[in-house]
């Protein structure tokens, strides 16, 4: 699966907070939460993403709360993938169980500037900048990991598990 | 092998003899804990599953804390939302506004975690809950429809960082202050996927309410859990609950690190040097010494959260503020974190005190603390908060500031308008 897009590049530790801003929890659709989407760190994102680009970060992206708005905002705001140094470990995990393309990638960071144009093959892991024409390689996942992401979700894999009679 | 409690906990709730650092377990949950934020999410997950009911009525909390009492017509609709599903699947655990409290102070108050359990929460502050040695941690809303169907949930065995605790804390450093102190020395991604284990003969000297606060905070420096051994003090306060609620009642197990446990670094901490601490913007690892602040002027003070809303805290408060006047043109707010703790705060003169010295005490929310309602900030304004996160817009505009600090820089810092070390007002007491 490859994804093709432009960056939008921040720093390390973008909190959930910064990522949709906790004034609009009270609702839970996918594309309001999108309107808002990086508001408080970025106020020209919503206006300017555009379907396939991406969010290329540093360390510790997603910090802060457990909130799935911050995923979700992300994914229904269409972006294709993100890529960061290291991902706090919830928004890691609500990531995979949510469906949202993550790579994690040493020195993200410096990967890409905003607009450079990148391009992404989500299944091996291989990051290509084609502006700069840098290529680099992001961590694998687990087989685990790799087949919740398969079933499209953690609820595409438990539903498919409990209706094998299986245990989670 | 040797293993930490951390390890054992979730071996244990494997079904395995043994477990290792990176290993990826399926375990069975103890409890599973939303809210009105949270929980409306994982709803309408559970839905798409097509189970025919929860895994076990009695294990599953659900806590309206966050927007409660509703804010606004969106935040009733999501309250709604989760008062029927309760409703609807038989949720015991229910608690609504008016027996309600913030969800890390009521989930421990109402017995419903106890040492050795493992506890996971679609909310990051369920790290809370190692403070009594037990395992918990914070996930997002998909695996907790998943593990309300199912009750188990997946986890990578973490690895951990031990933190060696000696003596015990002076003047007004308290518990606040060596965890604002640990992630100003770490970072907010230094424990990040790990376990941050609290040991030495230092932790004697801390309170259960200091090991809440304490735990809580785990997650500001990326930790997947916090945990305290179990000790006589933790002994005494199951004893406390189970004698409160029948339920509790219930056999814990107490688990302990091997001597030989591996650990990726400890870090040794003299808790009788620790200063009252306060975080600077916007991260809660900007910590420094009370007497490095300087002069920095407030618009509010925040007292209260799941981080510091606890009995304890409200007596340190009212005990700076008793008899004194918040200064003119500050706003003190002061959030007891349950019903149960607004109570005995009334019943101890507590709220009486705050209420004469001119702080506002307002019914048990998350409220501020997430700028949800009850006390958010305009443009360039700035308050001082015993809360867990100062990002930006944490508390309301994106152009305010939020400072993290104890409840007795709290308290000090209402009365003369700007942070200040508690002794500036009074000295401390000594320690129990």
């Amino acid at each position: 699966m490859e994804a093709k897009g432009k960056a939008f590049a921040y720093g390390d530790n973008v909190d959930t907070d910064v990522i949709i801003p906790a004034r609009y929890l009270n609702t839970i659709d996918p594309a309001e939460l999108a309107s808002h989407c990086m508001e408080d760190i970025d106020a020209s994102f919503a206006a300017s993403v555009r379907t396939g680009d991406f969010i290329v970060a540093g360390r510790n992206f997603g910090c802060g709360s457990s909130r799935e708005h911050a995923p979700i905002a992300i994914k229904a705001s269409g972006v294709a993938c993100v890529v960061a140094s290291s991902f706090a470990r919830i928004f890691y995990r609500n990531a995979i169980n949510t469906g949202l393309p993550i790579l994690e990638l040493a020195g993200a960071e410096s990967f890409a500037k905003k607009g450079d144009e990148i391009r992404a093959d989500l299944k091996t892991g291989l990051v290509e900048n084609l502006t700069t024409g840098a290529k680099a390689q992001a961590m694998g996942f687990p087989p685990f990991m790799r087949e919740i992401m398969g079933a499209g979700g953690l609820i595409g894999y438990v539903r498919g598990r409990l209706a094998a009679g299986a245990r989670l | 092998m040797a293993m930490t409690m951390t390890q054992k906990i979730l071996a244990a709730h494997a079904g395995l003899e043994k477990v290792e650092a990176g290993q990826l377990i399926e375990a069975r949950l103890d409890l599973v804990l939303g809210n009105d934020i949270t929980a409306p999410v994982a709803i309408r997950e559970f839905a798409k599953i097509g189970a025919a009911g929860v895994f076990d009525k009695a294990k599953i909390a659900l806590v309206p804390d966050h927007f409660t009492p509703n804010k606004d017509i969106k935040a009733a609709e999501q309250c709604k939302a989760m008062r029927e599903f309760a409703h609807a699947m038989g949720i015991v655990n229910y608690f609504e506004v008016g027996e309600m409290g913030i969800e890390h102070a009521l989930i421990p108050e109402k017995g419903l975690v106890l040492p050795g359990e493992l506890v996971i929460g679609a909310d990051s502050h369920t790290c809370t809950y190692g403070a009594v040695g037990a395992f918990s941690t914070g996930v997002g809303s998909t695996d907790m429809a998943a593990a309300m169907a199912t009750g188990t949930a997946w986890f990578k065995v973490p690895k951990a960082i031990r933190f060696e605790l000696s003596g015990s804390p002076r003047g007004w450093a308290t518990g606040k202050d060596l965890i604002l102190h640990i992630i100003g020395l770490i970072g907010v991604d230094g424990a990040l996927y790990e376990s941050m284990e609290f040991a030495g003969a230092g932790v004697a000297a801390l309170t259960m309410d200091e090991r809440f606060t304490i735990a809580n905070m785990a997650i500001e420096a990326g930790a997947k859990n916090g945990i305290f051994p179990v000790d006589d003090r933790t002994r005494a306060w199951a004893a406390e609950v189970a004698k409160r609620v029948p339920a509790a009642k219930r056999p814990y197990v107490e688990f302990a690190s091997d001597a030989d446990a591996s650990y990726e670094r400890t870090i040794s901490v003299d808790l009788s040097r620790l200063e009252p601490t306060v975080s600077f913007p916007h991260l809660p690892s900007n910590a420094r010494a009370i007497s490095a602040v300087g002069d920095v002027s407030l618009d509010q003070v925040v007292i209260g959260s799941c981080t510091n809303g606890r009995i304890e805290d409200l007596r340190v408060a009212a005990s700076i503020l008793g008899g004194r006047k918040v200064a003119k043109g500050m706003r003190c707010i002061v959030f007891p974190a349950t019903q149960a703790i607004y109570l005995q705060a009334l019943r101890e003169g507590l709220v009486e005190a705050l209420v004469e010295a001119g702080a506002l005490v307002s019914t048990p929310t998350c409220g501020p603390c997430l700028g949800g309602h009850m006390g958010i900030l305009a443009k360039g304004e700035r308050a001082l908060a015993t809360t867990n996160r100062n990002f930006v817009g944490r508390m309301g505009s994106p152009e305010s500031e939020v400072y993290l600090a104890s409840p007795a820089v709290a308290a000090a810092s209402a009365i003369t308008g700007r942070i200040s070390d508690p002794t500036e007002i009074i000295a401390a007491p000594s320690r129990a």
